[in-house]
């Protein structure tokens, strides 16, 4: 049991972290304390150009000076510091949070065929694997994610949460049980300007995994929920589909309800359970995956988890429980439950402000 | 007095107390173990083939089979399998012959894998409650997909090849006409299209019989070519080209001559009474190149309607040449493990030949991902699939679908006594002799069939559910839910199995 939540101003209107943070702390019910965690998104508006990443350092001796010689092979680090926070050594298993702005050079990568995004997910993959002190947790642009062993509202205190303005929040309160409660298993998971909440367990983990690594991803958080964050970033960025397919081929419709559909509709559906078949996720599951234009909600096919959205004006929010939504806004538009397995997509409709 | 004499195996003993003298066990018994003298039933028990016939038809239960042990010096090396084969091959000088799969105590894997369940962090699926997806859909498919609009408008840009849709991923095995009677093929394919699953021709052609059935029914290509023609391949749901086969890789095949009759003799193309050989390779395929041009040839001469799929034997190098398949246009590759079934194979090959599938599946679909051409190419695996955790174990190595052959054999009553190539099978499966098949009808077979498959989809929803997975294509290649018991190191590598515990 996990609990999720999310929410985006579609005209792109930016407000703190001080709201999502509440909403999120009236689940604590859901989460045991050993994990919590934000994304944000437009925070960084004077570094936009730049890839924001994120890293939990071990030392700011060994640790900073391998990773920053990693990403230097890549590219220019233009601004870097040590994440602001509060209340030191409250928090358990410590890590340095650390970020880095950064600007890739192609003429870096000669001998190589030039994706810049591609360039970027490479370098996060190998300074991950090489577990040398140092994870990349958060890799975007004018994004970025905070997270930590702790409870929603200790972690929202501790990355001063309130001093970040965003457009879009994700929210995540962990109870976890496959992996330990370390700082890096805490979501959101990112991965360029992909975030990812989740709340549930994989069972097709295995499947999906082999998946995604036969396309190069390495997995290497021992989690279900990196898994995610590849798929979704296999499927849309690489593969180009829309949203709401990616959500279907991700938690297929029922092989009966295909069947029925109008013929054009049905070839669809069919042709994208067969080419995805191995990236289709089963087992209990809530997710909310978000990227610089908005974000898709999704449960799995049978609704093992909950998912509520809500919305009032422009602003839309998702959450595991109706009450944090009612909390974060008294007077909602509207307020339902998304059947199994229906894609919610919501994008900005403006630019962020 | 014979040096080479070989000791009876079996007691059969006929209670003379309950013996009611019907004769039934005299005209059941195609091997000759019983006669009528007078008031007592004889018996000749070196004749038995231990296929329960006589003791199923007895109606007053007289009738014992039990082994008979005649105690050998004692001996670790040679025992008496050993020795039995020497007497046997120094009196006849001939290669020894054996029906049904190997036969020597290899250690099993799939009895060393556990499946997995859920317990509380995520729940298990009711299948009863709850809808719970087997169906499967085998050949290539598209490594991307794409499209254009969205929502409602959305167009696909790009075009799929033809795949058979199964609504279990069970099919039965090939086992040609000739092989097996009329009656047992017309059992499967009552039985396979009640289940919307598919049969194999075997490599004899088909019997106008089964014409009505066509679109259940994946016709082979061996190395005779018995029976191919345009019609042959077109009145087909796919193709199959049989390069291999687990029970005896390497070699082709043996039809004795006794048993084509006038039907076999016209549903294969060949002449009356002579025996029909499929020689050991293919002489057009001396190459993986050659394959992909027959692979062409056939989908060809079929409009590109029809998947065409390869079979191989379960070898050391299988991984390789199933990419080799894969690369040659094949819709899928179809691995036959060497503890696959036959009619009759040489002993020395059918024992000692080949891999088990456990570890060809799990080399494969690795194989297959690593050189990320798995979509190209479905994996379909057969021998000795036993039940239905030893299939869901296989699907959660990396197969998409299985075919069973014994299985479905003894479904319909085989016994497998491995007597199949003397053509006497006294069940009217393994035979040609009309009064024989005539004791199989093919309602009754069809539906022993359909029960038992439809048994094993059960039971393999049941493991689904239990995992927590209700489609099988999250099962598939996910070999996080399978642990190895007291398998060793390099097993569990070959399988990339975690150990339990672990």
């Amino acid at each position: 049991m996990c609990g999720i939540i999310g929410m985006l101003n579609k005209d792109g209107k930016r407000i703190d972290g001080s709201l999502i943070a509440e909403g999120l702390s009236l689940m604590d019910e859901r989460g045991n304390g050993q994990g919590a965690g934000y994304a944000a998104y437009g925070i960084y508006p004077d570094f936009k150009e730049y890839y924001a990443l994120h890293v939990f350092l071990d030392n700011l001796k060994e640790a900073k000076v391998d990773v920053e010689q990693e990403i230097e092979r890549w590219g220019y680090i233009v601004y870097s510091e040590e994440i602001p926070t509060s209340e030191k050594g409250t928090i358990e298993g410590e890590k340095i949070p650390y970020r880095y702005f950064f600007k890739p050079d192609p003429r870096k990568l000669l001998g190589r065929e030039y994706n810049e995004q591609d360039a970027i997910v490479e370098m996060v993959m190998r300074i991950n694997a090489k577990r040398s002190g140092a994870l990349v947790f958060s890799s975007g642009k004018n994004m970025g994610i905070f997270k930590a062993s702790a409870w929603p509202e200790d972690v929202a205190r501790f990355y001063k949460i309130k001093k970040y303005k965003g457009y879009m929040w994700l929210g995540h309160n962990r109870y976890p049980t496959n992996t330990p409660g370390w700082w890096g298993g805490a979501h959101p998971f990112g991965l360029l300007d992909w975030s990812v909440v989740h709340n549930g367990e994989i069972t097709s983990y295995g499947t999906n995994k082999r998946y995604v690594e036969s396309f190069g991803y390495n997995c290497t958080m021992l989690t279900d929920t990196e898994v995610v964050t590849y798929l979704f970033d296999h499927l849309i960025r690489k593969h180009q589909l829309p949203l709401g397919l990616t959500g279907n081929a991700l938690a297929p419709k029922f092989w009966n309800e295909i069947d029925a559909l109008d013929p054009n509709v049905r070839d669809v559906q069919t042709a994208l359970r067969l080419t995805y078949s191995a990236a289709a996720m089963n087992g209990p599951f809530a997710i909310v995956v978000a990227n610089t234009n908005g974000f898709i909600a999704l449960t799995d096919r049978i609704k093992l988890r909950p998912l509520v959205v809500g919305s009032k004006d422009k602003t839309v929010y998702v959450s595991s429980e109706e009450a944090a939504i009612r909390a974060m806004e008294p007077s909602l538009d509207r307020i339902y439950n998304p059947l199994a397995g229906e894609p919610v997509v919501h994008q900005l409709e403006g630019h962020a402000q | 007095m014979n040096s080479n004499f070989i000791p009876t195996k079996y007691d059969v003993y006929v209670d003379p107390q309950r013996c009611r003298l019907c004769e039934r066990c005299v005209e059941n018994c195609s091997y000759g173990v019983f006669r009528r003298d007078r008031d007592r039933i004889l018996t000749f028990p070196s004749n038995c083939a231990v296929c329960h016939r006589c003791i199923s038809f007895c109606p007053a239960d007289a009738i014992t089979i039990s082994r008979r042990v005649v105690q050998y010096r004692q001996h670790p090396l040679w025992d008496e399998e050993a020795r039995e084969d020497i007497y046997n091959q120094a009196r006849t000088g001939k290669v020894i012959l054996g029906g049904m799969g190997n036969a020597k105590y290899y250690p099993n894997i799939f009895d060393r894998l556990v499946l997995d369940a859920c317990q509380i962090t995520s729940p298990s699926i009711d299948p009863l409650r709850e809808p719970m997806e087997t169906r499967v859909y085998l050949g290539k498919k598209p490594k991307q997909l794409k499209v254009s609009g969205e929502g409602n408008d959305v167009c696909l840009k790009t075009q799929l090849t033809p795949n058979l849709m199964l609504e279990t991923p069970i099919m039965v095995a090939h086992m040609s006409y000739g092989a097996v009677s009329l009656n047992t093929q017309l059992s499967f394919a009552r039985a396979v299209r009640e289940l919307g699953t598919y049969m194999g021709s075997g490599e004899g052609g088909l019997h106008k019989a089964l014409y009505p059935y066509k679109d259940n029914i994946i016709v082979q290509v061996a190395s005779g070519r018995f029976g191919v023609k345009p019609s042959y391949l077109n009145r087909a749901a796919a193709i199959e080209i049989k390069a291999g086969q687990g029970a005896k890789p390497g070699i082709g095949g043996h039809l004795p001559g006794e048993k084509v009759n006038a039907d076999i003799s016209k549903t294969r193309m060949m002449p009356e009474g002579t025996d029909a050989i499929s020689p050991a390779p293919h002489h057009d395929i001396y190459s993986i190149e050659d394959l992909a041009q027959l692979v062409r040839a056939l989908k060809e001469a079929t409009n590109w309607e029809k998947p065409v799929f390869v079979k191989i034997a379960a070898v050391h190098n299988a991984a390789a040449v199933a990419a080799g398949i894969a690369r040659a246009d094949a819709d899928a590759v179809v691995v036959d493990g060497f503890r696959g079934g036959t009619g009759a194979a040489p002993k020395v090959l059918r024992d000692n030949v080949g891999i088990p599938i456990e570890a060809a599946i799990a080399s494969i679909d690795e194989k297959l991902r690593k050189q990320g051409i798995r979509n190209e190419i479905s994996i379909i695996a057969s021998g000795g699939m036993r039940n239905s955790s030893d299939l869901t174990k296989a699907i959660a190595l990396g197969a998409d679908a299985v075919y069973v052959g014994t299985a479905a054999l003894v479904a319909m009553g085989c016994r497998v006594c491995g007597k199949c190539y003397t053509g006497l099978c006294p069940w009217g499966i393994a035979t040609q002799r009309e009064d024989l098949v005539s004791r199989l009808d093919p309602e009754r077979g069809a539906l022993q069939v359909q029960n038992l498959l439809t048994a094993w989809t059960h039971e393999l929803k049941e493991l689904m559910g239990a995992a927590g997975i209700n489609s099988i294509e999250s099962l598939r290649g996910n070999r996080d839910r399978l642990r190895g018991y007291l398998l060793d190191e390099n097993i569990l590598d070959v399988l990339d199995v975690k150990t339990v515990g672990a």
